[in-house]
């Protein structure tokens, strides 16, 4: 048997449909047509009553989330694009991220964002959110980069009594397998040493994991052993696992797919800077997404996000410093 | 639109205001507006940290009547100037007061202020400053109340006419028609969003017409009259709870007083002041009282004595009391301690 991220998504919202009363899932054509992507396929059906329909409102879906959360449920939205989270982001900063800290009432809210790029989709259908929303007090921001993550960090969010960010990457939904769900889980707000190695550390989440991971291989083959931090949750961030393997390799780069103003690989590069400039060889370095709008075409598409390729040359001048 | 009959044929499901229910929203109306007096008397005398003072005044005829309709159970989540619908779903004098002033033992404890309070728990929502981003909460805890078999339930919330011009109440009540919601949207049309005149805000004749886009049950009323706002809220109140989906209340009337307490709101058409909706509705609750002698000259009096002996004995109370302090604050904006990010330990 073989699983896909995707199909990961699914099973892990069946299971917490299935064990908890208070869930239910609401966003557009997750009902009966179980989503755009199919990640509440058969969910319907199986849970009558309990995934719902949205209209094309993001903003009333995120309120009504919020308003179902005081009122004891643990509903997870599904927005059909990360993109289209922005209609709706008011409510998520101004209403759920605050509601615990103005109230003291919880405000347990999974919020699923399909997110980043995939050939051909354009601008509004490949954003990576996940800084925009981890810059806001009173969220949580995962980003897995695995399937077993996937699974079990969807568990966890739906769990949690916070609201969470739940970005997972539309890339991955098909690309990536695994044999069988995990039984055990690494929690989350811990970073994942993806690869060890003593020469150089790349700091990387959600797609840019594995892109890292094709880089480390290729140098491993000149005798460059690259580690590899996979940090699994953006928010919180994970900073001494990140400056432990600073500590053992004394390069840095960190990688993310998002645009490059601020964001999570800036956080990145600023924690390491304060909190572990003596254990630094050479400057940090970061490597994001071009300044522009996401392209259409693949072959502007290739070139506008981080690959393996161009981690790769990142990893060769890093090396030089 | 100065209609003062509801849409739907409202007597045979609603009594006439009865002498008891229009005395016992009357004091209430009373008490907000005593309070609001006081509250622009400490923001002059610079007592109110933060600043920012919002009153009511002119619109508690309408706010005390959405209050009153609402019983335990219920869900509310009032703005800005529904100080007098606040004390009727059961807020107390001191709780205001402690959210104004800036006591610890408020229910914000010093986190939020002024208007936005509230306790969840209770169903009284606390708005947040964003219009129209209540209606789509308030959706929520009905649909959740909906999921665990609550029956003859009902929410309600307010907004200012400006409130209406916003993506969220037209996605908010859209999601109320769709899911056939008891709610009660009531619109407080006070001619004014801050300084903009009703002419820059929207180009229908009357709010109560975008009824019929959203599936809801229109109502008019003029908010300054408390018989008709208690008789016209208390029947949107009983359709929405009897099954027969969410309600539309638009109540015509003119804020009485500035945007907030800073603003002297020279902007407002003098005509409108000297017209049938600048009239105030508690001297119009008086008249009401005297006229059919539900009350006399001496009990008014001695009512508003007695109302502001409450608010002075409540301020005196709130002002001994703890203000937040930032050493011992707890700066965890999660509620899983162990998510907290940098500092917030
Ligand atoms: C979405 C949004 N934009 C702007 C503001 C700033 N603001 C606060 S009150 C107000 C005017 C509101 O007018 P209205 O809704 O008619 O209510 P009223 O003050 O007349 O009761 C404005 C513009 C806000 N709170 N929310």
């Amino acid at each position: 048997m073989s699983i896909t991220y995707l199909e990961a998504i699914r099973e892990a919202q069946a299971r917490a449909l299935a064990e908890d009363p208070r869930v239910f899932i609401y966003g557009q054509d997750v009902g009966d047509f179980g989503g755009a992507f199919k990640a509440t396929k058969g969910l319907a059906k199986e849970f009558p009553g309990r995934v719902l329909d949205a209209p094309i409102s993001e903003d009333a879906i995120v309120g009504a989330a919020v308003g179902a959360a005081i009122e004891g449920m643990r509903p997870i939205i599904e927005m059909q694009f990360a993109d289209f989270s922005t209609p709706g982001f008011n409510q998520v900063i101004n209403q759920a991220a605050t509601l615990y800290w103005r109230t003291q009432v919880p405000c347990p809210i999974t919020i699923r964002l399909p997110s980043g790029g995939t050939s051909g989709s354009g601008p509004f259908h490949s954003q990576c959110m996940e800084a925009i929303y981890a810059h806001y007090p009173g969220l949580i921001v995962m980003t897995p980069a695995t399937v077993e993550d996937a699974y079990s960090m969807l568990l966890e969010a739906v769990a949690i009594d916070d609201p969470v960010i739940f970005c997972e990457h539309k890339y991955l939904y098909y690309h990536l397998k695994t044999d069988r769900l995990p039984t055990e889980a690494m929690p989350a707000g811990k970073a994942r040493i993806a690869r060890p190695g003593r020469d150089v550390t790349i700091v990387a989440y959600s797609a840019m994991v594995h892109e890292a991971l094709a880089a480390a291989e290729e140098l491993s083959t000149e005798g460059v052993e690259v580690e590899v931090v996979d940090l699994r949750t953006v928010k919180p961030l994970d900073t001494d696992t990140i400056i432990a393997s600073v500590a053992r390799t004394g390069r840095v780069l960190v990688v993310g797919e998002a645009f490059p103003w601020g964001g999570v690989t800036a956080e990145v590069v600023a924690r390491i800077a304060t909190e572990g400039f003596g254990l630094l060889d050479a400057p940090p370095q970061r490597l994001n997404a071009k300044d522009t709008p996401i392209p259409y075409h693949p072959n502007l598409w290739s070139a506008h996000r981080p690959t393996a390729n161009s981690i790769l040359a990142a990893v060769r001048n890093l090396l030089r410093l | 639109m100065l209609s003062s009959v509801s849409e739907v044929s409202a007597a045979e499901i609603v009594p006439q205001v009865s002498k008891d229910e229009y005395l016992r929203a009357f004091r209430w109306l009373l008490l907000a507006r005593v309070l609001d007096e006081k509250l622009a008397a400490l923001y002059r005398a610079g007592k109110i940290p933060g600043g920012g003072v919002y009153l009511g005044k002119g619109q508690e005829a309408l706010s005390v009547s959405v209050g009153i309709s609402l019983r335990t159970g219920d869900v509310y989540a009032p703005l800005i100037r529904d100080g007098a619908g606040r004390l009727a779903f059961g807020e107390t004098v001191v709780e205001a007061l402690r959210n104004c002033l800036g006591s610890v033992l408020g229910p914000m404890r010093g986190r939020d202020g002024n208007v936005h309070r509230g306790r969840p728990r209770d169903g009284y929502l606390p708005m947040i400053s964003h219009l129209g981003a209540m209606i789509s909460v308030v959706n929520g805890v009905l649909m959740a109340k909906r999921f665990k078999g609550q029956k003859g339930v009902v929410g309600a919330t307010c907004l200012g006419e400006g409130g209406t011009s916003t993506g969220a109440f037209h996605e908010g009540l859209n999601q109320a028609g769709v899911e056939r919601l008891p709610l009660v949207m009531v619109v407080a049309n006070n001619q004014y969003a801050y300084s903009t005149p009703t002419s820059r805000q929207f180009a229908c004749k009357s709010l109560a017409d975008r009824a019929q886009g959203y599936g809801f049950t229109p109502h008019s009323v003029d908010g300054t009259n408390l018989a008709e706002c208690l008789k016209v809220l208390g029947h949107a109140v009983a359709l929405a709870r009897t099954g027969n989906g969410p309600q539309l209340v638009v109540a015509s009337l003119l804020r009485l007083c500035g945007h907030g307490e800073h603003d002297d709101a020279s902007y407002i058409d003098p005509r409108l002041k000297e017209s049938e909706i600048g009239r105030d509705c508690l001297e119009l609750s008086e008249e009401h009282l005297l006229v059919n002698s539900w009350a006399s000259k001496q009990e008014l009096s001695q009512w508003r004595t007695a109302a502001q002996r409450a608010v002075e004995e409540a301020v005196a109370l709130v002002q001994k009391e703890p203000s937040p302090d930032p050493y011992t604050e707890n700066w965890c904006a999660l509620q899983t301690g162990r998510f907290a990010e940098g500092g917030s330990k």
